[in-house]
């Protein structure tokens, strides 16, 4: 058995300790709003926080975040009011997603940088961003989206 | 509307027993989803008004993306003066109401959505608003005509009445024949920037994709197919595979060899340990190399004639100056973010399928083929598509029909994935093309003479579609290339059919992918050995088509065209109609390393009213990006028949380093809506290829762009 502390609930699972975690989140545990994209670190569709750090699952064996602290896109605005991070508030605002399959991992990738960097630079956002692919081709309202939601953080009018 | 209450009431209970009857902002909490109040009035397929003013829109188009969850309920919510925080919405399951009015199927592509649905749902939305006045002015005994509508009432002097209110005795009356729509003028819904009714579903992980179907006893599995399209299989042994923990069984399939296990990568981890040998057949030597060298040769002989007027050959030889080039595109992927996938359950008495689906008309044939079931027994449930560009439709239904194959003799459902490698390898591609071209100049420099001929796979040619075809022209092939709307008086355009190796496919803009680069660039030759500015010529030889000019303009002094950039920058230009819309787009680049920068991307669009600006503007972005992946990084390179490229590693795309800013205009219109998903891939690789050509002089005429 592996001990898994994900959005705070502790979740013990049977399975092979080499299982990437992505695999374990979905098919064992049922939480689905992290997604296959690529299975080699390639698309960034399966992000999600282990100890804060964005980490791409698909390529993360399930025995070595054993411990950590797991955050995925179901459990993100767990404390925010009305449920939804500041990053879902702003994607909602600027109607971000299109096909929406990669938007998990984008918001996950975007949470761990405005967490680290409250004002991101452009450049900031492109080397946070890079590794997150979309093919509806949304990166441009994701950058407007992270930006207004990094001010939103940092407690200022939100201007577009 | 030819719908009768009795023929959607069945379609529905058959869809409500299957218990996948999904609807955002009801998410179902069980197996039968959230019971809702009555739904009492339901005067069309496409409409349920339940006692508690709750709207749910069938919705009989795929969302993929396009945003037709948002649009279509759109057209519906305004003739229905609805309340839009009441709409809901449910994917249609398979029923010959839901058939697309073109295609006479159920089917979701060509950038049709709007355009088909456009007098359909406006009508329905209507006629269920003349039976709800109806309704109100038998219980207020007064004149209907006396009595409005607002937001999701009926109004009559200080009475309201809500639709909940009045869905009881509106579906005792009879329905109308014809329901008078609105004048464009007095729209309120239509034209409005309305966001995505399933968004919020997207950003907290819960939208449900084919991808994240889960049902009990389900198993998953992955098929080996073959390395070469059109290979077979000789002999396989299934010894290790079995024996790895996880996996229930192994079996033969028409595709390939199918494992099937408790999860995805117990199946994953299990395909690799199978020995398969594999007869590549006659493709096994395919190259495209040799593929280039083929296509050439073929362009130099005489092809079908798409097109001929004045008298080309004439023209050319009292030219005053000519030009020639050869033109090339390479195969590629769709590769959609959320991979291949499909669920089917097989019973004795029917079939359940779950897919993210463009065609699902076809996957129920085709399933029905392969189980031996009636038609009617197989459903359809329409799950959210991670993107489709053409991928998730074809005439053998393939992904669907392996995983109905895959299913088919277990006892339990199977969710069947293909990986991102097997997507990439999977030999369904955009087919690669070599045009072939001779333009003749007058004295002032004006083109007289255009001669083209292209070479490439048809994708119609040995489907159902191939019957379309008259002298060998599959317009899906020379779209875009016959017929130019510029004032050029001889032309002659040929289309030689290449041997068909590979599973061709539509790729979003389908021919206008590679005839929209190829037209525009070599307009863009012609202009510069006119001594014309591009921009200029265009505007010459437009001059009768006034929605072709006004975007062009506009587009070019949005983006300031002819004035001054700063050192190292360039700008290019192209259009293009496609899809009934018509898109110009400038494209601003530098070059640092051989490595093209696009920095800006200026769009002007007409697609006739924008029903949803926002998401208008979002298909543009959507497209540019999607063509500009193309145009600097996607080719699909064949050696020994086999894919050289199998992930995004070496299939790369766009990412965000590399996101130019875009700026789109859309031109205010009165027109009937057209085409959005599609029409603006088409202009951004010439656009940006004519950029680096006024930028450096070297002219791009193969694509990926490379310096």
């Amino acid at each position: 058995m592996i001990s898994l502390n994900i959005n705070g609930e502790r979740r013990e699972v049977d399975v092979d300790p080499q299982t990437p975690l992505l695999w374990v989140l979905r098919d064992t545990l049922g939480m689905t709003g992290t997604k296959y994209g690529c299975g080699i670190s390639q698309c960034g569709a399966c992000t999600v926080h282990v100890d804060g750090a964005a980490t791409r699952t698909c390529v993360t064996p399930v025995a070595t975040v054993a411990d950590t602290e797991i955050t995925t896109i179901e459990g993100l605005g767990a404390d925010a009011p009305g449920g939804l991070h500041p990053l879902q508030q702003a994607w909602l605002e600027d109607d971000v997603v299109q096909c929406g399959y990669c938007q998990s991992g984008q918001i996950m990738s975007a949470a761990e940088l405005i967490a680290t960097t409250p004002e991101p630079t452009e450049d900031d956002i492109n080397t946070a961003m890079s590794g997150n692919i979309c093919r509806c081709g949304t990166y441009g309202r994701i950058r407007c989206a992270i930006k207004k939601a990094a001010a939103a953080m940092r407690g200022e009018a939100v201007t577009k | 509307m030819s719908t009768t209450r009795r023929s959607f009431i069945k379609t529905t209970s058959a869809a409500a027993v299957s218990g996948f009857v999904l609807g955002f902002y009801a998410r179902p909490s069980g197996p039968q989803g959230r019971l809702l109040a009555a739904e009492p009035f339901s005067p069309n397929a496409f409409i349920r008004i339940s006692t508690d003013d709750v709207i749910t829109i069938i919705v009989n188009k795929s969302e993929m993306g396009q945003g037709v969850y948002t649009s279509l309920p759109m057209l519906i919510a305004e003739e229905l003066d609805a309340d839009w925080t009441t709409i809901r919405i449910e994917p249609a399951p398979v029923a010959p109401e839901y058939a697309h009015p073109v295609f006479k199927m159920q089917i979701t592509g060509g950038s049709t959505s709007i355009i088909s649905s456009w007098q359909q749902f406006r009508e329905a939305g209507a006629t269920a608003r003349a039976m709800l006045v109806d309704a109100a002015a038998r219980e207020w005994d007064v004149d209907k005509a006396k009595l409005t509508t607002d937001n999701g009432h009926v109004v009559f002097g200080d009475k309201r009445a809500s639709y909940g209110e009045l869905a009881m005795a509106a579906a005792e009356l009879p329905v109308p024949t014809a329901a008078p729509l609105k004048d464009p003028k007095d729209f309120k819904i239509i034209g409005t920037n309305v966001k995505r009714i399933e968004g919020p579903s997207k950003v907290d992980g819960s939208a449900e994709f084919g991808m994240d179907i889960s049902l009990p006893g389900m198993l998953t599995a992955v098929v080996a197919h073959a390395p070469v399209c059109g290979g077979t299989l000789v002999r396989f042994d299934a010894s290790k595979a079995e024996a790895y923990p996880g996996v229930v069984k192994v079996k033969r399939i028409a595709t390939g060899v199918a494992i099937l296990a408790k999860d995805f990568w117990s199946a994953r981890m299990a395909r690799d340990l199978l020995e398969i040998e594999w007869d590549d057949g006659e493709n096994g030597t395919l190259s495209t190399e040799s593929l280039r060298a083929e296509y050439s040769a073929l362009s130099e002989k005489a092809g079908n004639v798409a097109e001929d007027e004045g008298d080309t050959a004439g023209a050319l030889a009292g030219a005053a100056k000519t030009l020639d080039a050869v033109y090339e595109v390479p195969y590629l992927a769709h590769a959609p973010m959320e991979p291949l996938n499909a669920t089917a359950h097989v019973r004795e008495d029917g079939c359940d399928i779950w897919a993210g689906t463009q065609g699902q008309s076809i996957d129920q044939m085709v399933a029905a083929q392969i189980t031996g079931l009636a038609p009617e027994r197989i459903k359809v449930h329409t799950t959210l598509l991670g993107g489709g560009f053409g991928r998730r439709t074809n005439f053998s239904a393939d992904f669907v029909a392996e995983a109905v194959q895959v299913a088919n003799g277990e006892s339990v459902p199977v969710k069947t994935i293909w990986t991102r490698e097997d997507d990439i390898q999977g030999g369904y591609y955009r087919p690669m093309f070599l045009h072939r071209l001779k333009a003749g100049l007058d004295a002032e420099g004006l083109p007289v003479a255009w001669h083209q001929h292209l070479v490439g796979e048809s994708i119609m040619a040995g489907t159902p579609m191939g019957a379309m075809m008259k002298n060998g022209i599959d317009d899906a092939s020379v779209e875009g290339a016959a017929h130019m709307p510029y004032a050029i008086d001889n032309r002659r355009v040929e289309l030689t059919n290449a041997k068909k190796r590979l599973t061709v496919l539509w790729w979003r803009s389908v021919g206008h992918t590679h005839t929209g680069f190829v037209n525009e660039s070599f307009l863009d030759e012609v202009a510069h050995a006119g001594g014309h500015d591009p921009y200029e010529l265009r505007k010459k030889l437009l001059a009768d088509e006034p929605r072709h000019l006004r975007v062009l303009d506009l587009a070019a002094e949005k983006a300031g065209w002819g004035t001054p950039l700063p050192e190292g920058r360039a700008r290019g230009i192209a259009m293009r109609k496609s899809f009934e819309s018509f898109v110009a787009e400038v494209a601003e680049v530098s070059v640092d390393n051989g490595r093209v920068r696009v920095h800006k991307v200026t769009c002007a669009v007409d697609c006739g009213i924008a029903v949803n600006p926002w998401n208008v503007e979002a298909q543009m972005e959507s497209a540019i990006v999607f063509g500009l992946t193309a145009a600097l990084h996607g080719e699909i390179t064949l050696e020994k028949g086999r894919a050289q490229q199998s992930n995004f590693h070496d299939y790369p795309v766009l990412r965000m380093d590399e996101m130019p800013e875009i700026e789109v205009h859309i031109v205010q219109s009165s027109e009937s809506p057209t085409g959005a998903g599609e029409p603006g891939v088409p202009p951004i690789a010439p656009a940006v290829a004519n950029a680096v050509f006024a930028l450096t002089g070297k002219r791009i005429r193969q694509l990926p762009i490379r310096i």
